[in-house]
């Protein structure tokens, strides 16, 4: 067994708006081994970001806040690093996709210049090594490098997203968390994009965090899958754990509202209800208002996750023996 | 670019001609003349006549304009009734001084209001914060002219540290230039700060601090640059404030710029002066926003390239609000 890359343990994450305060993360925890790509997969609103944006420690603060766990990278444990520290893990050791690529670019520098950044940053280089390093990555992820002293507007929502791979794989990170790197696009650039990601991945043997709404993604990508809901992973293990042997009920669930095509089914079976408010999580089980099985118990307690088969983790009353 | 630049500059022109208008229309309908002015009460009306014939004051409302409109194509602005010089000769002696004055009073503005800004941004509800927001508060609402003589009497009259009028040494800038100043750095540090803090919400910010990118820098190169157009165009407007809070501070502080020339020929009904002194203003303001302009697309791509490719936007533009 590889050594882990990444181990989150017990993570809590709270937003204060006004009087309220959102949990948006609570008590995650999950591991990942070098090499892996995991898929987070969770309707909107479930702490996706949030949580990757714990990794990155950029939590933006106020109104967030780590309010509790450990988020232990190659040993270190991030919560605990200073600013300087964690300056020099971002974007040269960890970086990250951002989900609107729209916005994510400075709109007054140039691609290239945004993404040489990253390099002066990390690596004492020349300018001149620098700005061919950077048309290098463009060109790797199918920008023609003359573009290299375009501005942001002068590109496609596509591209801008390619530029912001350039910019997150530029140092050759050992960890890449994508959120939802193509939400924004549109369908066959989707695919592209995605592809794309695959291939570097493979290619400069990256650990990835895909962080996306679409199981059929995580698919064709992942090793392994973590479903989350408000804010907690319900079900975590590899795909054939997630796909082929699915316990949750929110994960049974988010198959049901797949169109499946083979099948002769007539109709999506969306799941009933709403997320809870996450200002006012249930007591018990966070999925038990909108679960088919709840029992009464559900409502009371909340139970802590249970694995089922070696790697295969839910947190779920009916997989709990007692 | 170029292209650009000509075409502001041609649209200067109605511009100048509308505030020509309109301020010599005011003096030709003032009570009052250049004949009573000259000549004083001894004079007869025959000699009054006289002078008016010569002066051209009795042709038509718009055959005098359009004499003087010649004469300013021409540089020349008239004569002084008071000095018998040429009013451009008047207005180009005091004419540095204004705008110097007005210069130093945007650059302190500017220094002082944008760093107050930033950091106030920076460090929102700090202490830092809230004692700034509560001085620009008080640097908005307080008059300039009772600013001036405030600062006189303490500084000038009670500890007799500086100099209460003129501006023959360093010195004697420092009064003139906070008085004149204060306004703008407190409407500059506003703009600063409030432009700051939607763009160090924007997401290129926290993709500038997931490179790794210090903090200094994240705010100097990635959120500044963003923040500058509406900080450039209060600074502009201020400039054009200034030039006519010079009046106000040259007068207090017995300053020898235009201000001060054009307040004493209103006294005096000078006009030529007048109307000369508005126009240099105006042509002054309407060169420093072609300055701003061109600031913009110096800082903005995005405006920079509206100027650069203008005939394709243009017509791709207008072929498809003819297709619709
Ligand atoms: N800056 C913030 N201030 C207050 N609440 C926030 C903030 N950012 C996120 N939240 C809340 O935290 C919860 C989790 O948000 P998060 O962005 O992590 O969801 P997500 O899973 O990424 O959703 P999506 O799929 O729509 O991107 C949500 O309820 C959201 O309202
Ligand atoms: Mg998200």
């Amino acid at each position: 067994m590889a050594e882990p890359i990444l181990e989150v343990r017990n993570l809590t994450v709270e937003y204060t708006s006004g009087k309220s305060i959102v949990q948006a993360v609570n008590n995650l925890s999950f591991t990942l081994e070098r090499g892996e790509a995991l898929g987070l997969v969770g309707e909107t609103g479930a702490g996706k970001t949030t949580t990757a944006l714990s990794i990155m420690q950029l939590i933006t603060s106020p109104p967030g806040r780590i309010k509790s766990g450990e988020i232990i990278f190659e040993g270190r444990d991030l919560t605990k690093l200073s600013q300087s520290e964690l300056r020099k893990l971002r974007g040269e050791k960890i970086s990250m996709i951002f989900q609107d690529p729209m916005t994510a670019l400075n709109p007054v520098i140039t691609v290239g210049d945004q993404i040489c950044e990253v390099i002066h940053l990390h690596e004492k280089v020349s300018r001149l090594e620098a700005t061919q390093r950077a048309k290098k990555m463009l060109e790797m992820v199918g920008i023609p490098g003359e573009r290299y002293s375009d501005y942001p507007h002068q590109f496609s929502g596509g591209m801008k997203q390619r530029v912001i791979i350039a910019i997150a794989l530029a140092r050759n990170p050992s960890l890449l968390i994508a959120d939802e790197p193509t939400t924004a696009l549109d369908v066959t650039i989707q695919a592209q994009v995605l592809e794309m990601i695959e291939r570097i991945i493979k290619e400069l043997k990256t650990t990835l965090i895909l962080i996306t709404h679409d199981l059929g993604v995580v698919a064709d990508i992942c090793d392994k899958a973590a479903i989350m809901y408000a804010g907690e992973i319900v079900e975590y293990g590899t795909l054939d754990h997630i796909y082929n042997h699915t316990m949750h009920p929110y994960s049974i669930g988010l198959f049901g509202s797949i169109p499946n095509f083979n099948e002769d089914v007539r109709r999506l079976k969306p799941i009933k209800g709403l997320m809870p408010d996450p200002t006012n999580l249930p007591k018990g089980c966070s999925f038990c208002l909108r679960c088919p099985d709840c029992q009464d118990r559900c409502t009371k307690e909340k139970f802590s996750p249970v694995e089922v088969a070696p790697g295969h983790i839910v947190r779920c009353v009916k997989y709990i023996n007692d | 670019m170029l292209r650009f630049i000509g075409k502001r500059i041609l649209m200067m022109i109605p511009v100048l001609l509308g505030v020509s208008l309109i301020i010599f229309t005011m003096m030709y309908f003032t009570p009052g003349d250049a004949a009573d002015m000259l000549l004083g009460d001894s004079a007869t009306i025959e000699q009054k006549e006289q002078l008016r014939n010569d002066l051209k004051l009795n042709e038509p409302y718009l055959v005098q304009y359009i004499n003087y409109m010649k004469g300013v194509l021409c540089g020349n602005l008239g004569t002084s009734y008071s000095t018998k010089r040429p009013v451009t000769e008047e207005l180009l002696d005091r004419f540095p001084t204004t705008v110097k004055l007005a210069g130093a009073g945007v650059l302190l503005s500017l220094c002082f209001g944008v760093t107050m800004g930033i950091i106030s941004a920076t460090k929102q509800y700090s202490i830092f914060d809230n004692l700034a927001t509560s001085f620009s508060l008080l640097g908005v609402s307080i008059p300039n002219f009772w600013l001036a003589l405030m600062l006189i009497i303490i500084f000038a009259v009670n500890w007799k540290i500086l100099p209460p009028s003129g501006l023959s040494t360093p010195l004697h800038w420092i009064l003139p230039i906070i008085s004149l100043g204060m306004n703008s750095t407190a409407t500059i540090m506003r703009m600063t700060r409030s432009s700051m803090l939607e763009v160090v919400r924007q997401d290129y910010i926290r993709t500038a601090r997931a490179k790794g990118q210090k903090e200094l820098f994240v705010i100097l190169r990635h959120a500044l640059p963003n923040a500058l157009i509406p900080i450039i165009t209060v600074a502009g407007l201020q400039f054009g404030r200034l030039m006519g809070g010079a009046v106000m501070a040259e007068t207090v502080f017995s300053i020898a710029g235009i201000g001060k020339l054009m307040v004493d020929a209103i006294k005096l009904q000078n006009y030529p002066i007048v109307q000369g002194g508005v126009l240099l203003i105006a042509f002054s303001t309407s060169i420093v926003n072609l300055i701003i302009d061109i600031l913009y697309a110096f800082v903005d791509p995005r405006i920079r390239s509206q100027y650069i490719k203008p005939k394709k936007t243009q017509t791709a533009g207008k072929g498809a609000v003819t297709n619709a």
